[in-house]
């Protein structure tokens, strides 16, 4: 087994790290680096130290992004395991028992097929689909349904304060499958002796959901919120594509990569847009780990 | 996970509610039999109403495709009068959506081609070997889940720039490839670690060298993994628009249907072709349909199979 181990090793390796170090870890060790600079890519760049971590604090856009950052980060994990935890639960516990076996209620898993499929939709393109759909006028899925009852159209995306909510709308309805399917792998695991045993006592489906499914469904849970967290600090393509030109109207949707990508490759701020991409990093990091930390607790052996 | 040793201590945990159940259980008398006839009918039409809202957007997209204009803006519910298959030709060719979706049919198979054979084999030789750096090198992998793109998204720019590989295919795969490392070798390595070692051992009494035996012995036994993580790969590289649209922004010869497909939408509304927008939104669309109806079952586990550790 040992002989020729190492030339075998290194062989496997060397292609698989050579291009992560050259596309991944030296871009990122570079950016920290591009971040105390100012370059804008023609003369060669100055250390200006944090000058750029300054001019953030006085960026407007910067704290909008932050802020619509924190609405996202709150919103779009709740209301998603929200919808699709009752989901899941129905799809899984809410019919009849049947000799003790607990089954979905009827059709759980057409529900289930189809709910998954904006999973596989390239965010980009849902973007375009949810423009068609939110059109002002009566091309617009919506709004032509509302003008042919005589109502006023919906600004949905040039209304600044409905224009994230809209946004949010569509992270919402590409997310739930994911989650539906996510959390019904974990139900499956729940073992029926536990729901025969709370029935037998009398528990009701709302005393079965809250006392059973949702602590045995914790560490799900869990990995749901940081996945939707992590989700909630990316949504360029989203914005990028489906807000009034990227993050309007005025500034009322963007978010920080948006915000990277227009001071990098539109004012090629590259020393500025880099520091924004170490912020994003922290915030992320700060996010996950507070996220770890708080919703740690014991979890239910079963 | 064997519910006969560890059932007994679960239903010790649950008498403080069986007390307040058994309060209210008197009240309810027959309750139980409508409770869960109104909780069922409830669910029944909130799965509906949802239901309803994933299909209908899709399926407006695929009637408005054969309208024309002046269809689309009369009503959104009226189906077209005719058929208009020229609406596809016109997005096909004219708005470049063939081309669109022909780089990504290539991009993305070069990508994830590469993706496995290298992810397979750097998670395979940091699961199964132990060697100096080992460690190291798998944390320096795994480490890349924790780093938002955006984070280098200038600095690899120009060293994608300074490598010559602008604007081009291979740039765009290597670099797909490259951020689509850590999450595979996580995974696969996880997954080689739980091959039985037995195979492995009689494969090299019997003269099998390293590579053959990785290549002709431990992949076909990894099968499982492979499929999910390829999937995984698949969906997330179709789906990639912020790398494109960094990488190749000056060569619109070579773009992806993302990225087209969000152009397309941008210059719909100067040049007034809806209908050949909502054309080129259906053939986005509908293979991704075609390919998840078949491999549904797949697709779904190989998806959630990153958060399913």
């Amino acid at each position: 087994m040992r002989h020729g181990k190492y030339p075998f090793v290194i062989g496997f390796l060397f292609a698989p790290v050579a291009l992560y170090v050259t596309f991944v870890i030296w871009p990122y060790a570079q950016a920290f680096q591009i971040s105390m600079t100012n370059w804008r890519g023609l003369s060669a760049p100055q250390w200006v130290g944090f000058d750029n971590y300054r001019k953030l604090l006085d960026d407007g856009a910067f704290w909008k992004a932050v802020q619509h950052h924190g609405v996202l980060l709150l919103a779009l994990p709740l209301i998603t395991i929200a919808i699709a935890l009752f989901f899941a639960f129905l799809l899984n516990v809410g019919g009849k028992s049947s000799g003790g076996q607990r089954q979905g209620v009827w059709g759980a898993k057409f529900y289930r097929v189809v709910f998954f499929f904006p999973q596989v939709l390239a965010v980009a393109i849902i973007a375009v689909l949810f423009q068609m759909v939110y059109r002002p006028n009566e091309s617009g899925l919506i709004n032509g349904v509302l003008m042919k009852f005589g109502l006023e159209p919906i600004l949905f995306l040039v209304k600044p304060n409905l224009a994230l909510w809209s946004i949010l709308a569509v992270l919402v309805w590409q997310a739930v499958g994911f989650y539906v399917v996510l959390f019904s792998a974990g139900m499956a695991s729940i073992p029926g002796e536990i729901y025969e045993a709370a029935e037998m006592d009398g528990a009701s489906r709302v005393t079965l959901f809250f006392r059973v499914t949702l602590p045995l469904l914790w560490d799900t849970l869990q990995v749901a919120w940081v996945y939707l967290g992590i989700a909630a600090f990316d949504a360029f393509a989203i914005v990028a594509v489906l807000s009034v030109d990227g993050g309007g109207p005025d500034g009322a949707t963007t978010v920080l990569a948006m915000e990277i990508y227009r001071n990098a490759f539109v004012y090629s701020k590259y020393g500025y847009a880099s520091a924004m991409g170490v912020a994003l990093f922290f915030l992320t990091l700060t996010f996950a780990a507070l996220t770890l930390r708080l919703t740690k607790r014991e979890s239910v052996e079963y | 996970m064997n519910p006969q040793s560890t059932l007994p201590p679960t239903p010790a945990a649950l008498p403080p509610k069986t007390g307040e159940n058994s309060a209210t259980g008197g009240r309810r008398g027959k309750g139980p039999r409508s409770e869960v006839r109104l909780f069922a009918g409830l669910g029944h039409v909130a799965l509906a109403v949802w239901a309803v809202i994933v299909i209908v957007p899709i399926l407006w997209t695929f009637l408005a495709a054969f309208k024309n204009t002046s269809e689309i803006f009369s009503s959104p519910w009226t189906l077209p009068a005719e058929l208009r298959w020229e609406n596809f030709g016109r997005a096909w060719t004219k708005a470049n959506v063939g081309r669109y979706f022909l780089n990504s049919v290539l991009v993305v198979s070069c990508s994830t081609f590469g993706t496995m054979l290298l992810g397979s084999m750097a998670a395979y030789v940091l699961a199964r070997y132990r060697f100096w750096g080992n460690r190291a090198i798998y944390y320096l992998f795994v480490s890349g889940l924790a780093f938002p793109v955006f984070l280098a998204l200038v600095p690899l720019f120009f060293v994608v720039k300074q490598l010559g590989m602008l604007d081009t295919y291979q740039g765009v795969v290597l670099v797909y490839i490259a951020y689509s490392l850590p999450f595979t070798v996580f995974f696969l390595a996880a997954f080689f670690k739980t091959l039985p070692t037995s195979v492995a051992e009689a494969g090299m009494i019997d003269g099998c060298g390293h590579t053959r035996l990785f290549f002709q012995v431990m992949m076909p036994m990894a099968k499982p993994g492979l499929i999910s993580v390829a999937i995984f790969n698949i969906i997330g590289q179709w789906a990639q628009y912020q790398l494109p649209l960094v990488l190749l922004s000056n060569a619109k010869d070579k773009w992806v249907l993302t990225q087209g497909i969000a152009d397309i939408s941008v210059n719909a509304g100067y040049e007034a072709d809806w209908s050949g927008l909502f054309a080129a939104l259906t053939i986005a669309i509908l293979p991704m349909i075609i390919v998840y109806a078949v491999f549904q079952r797949q697709i779904q586990a190989g998806l959630t199979s990153g958060a399913v550790k």
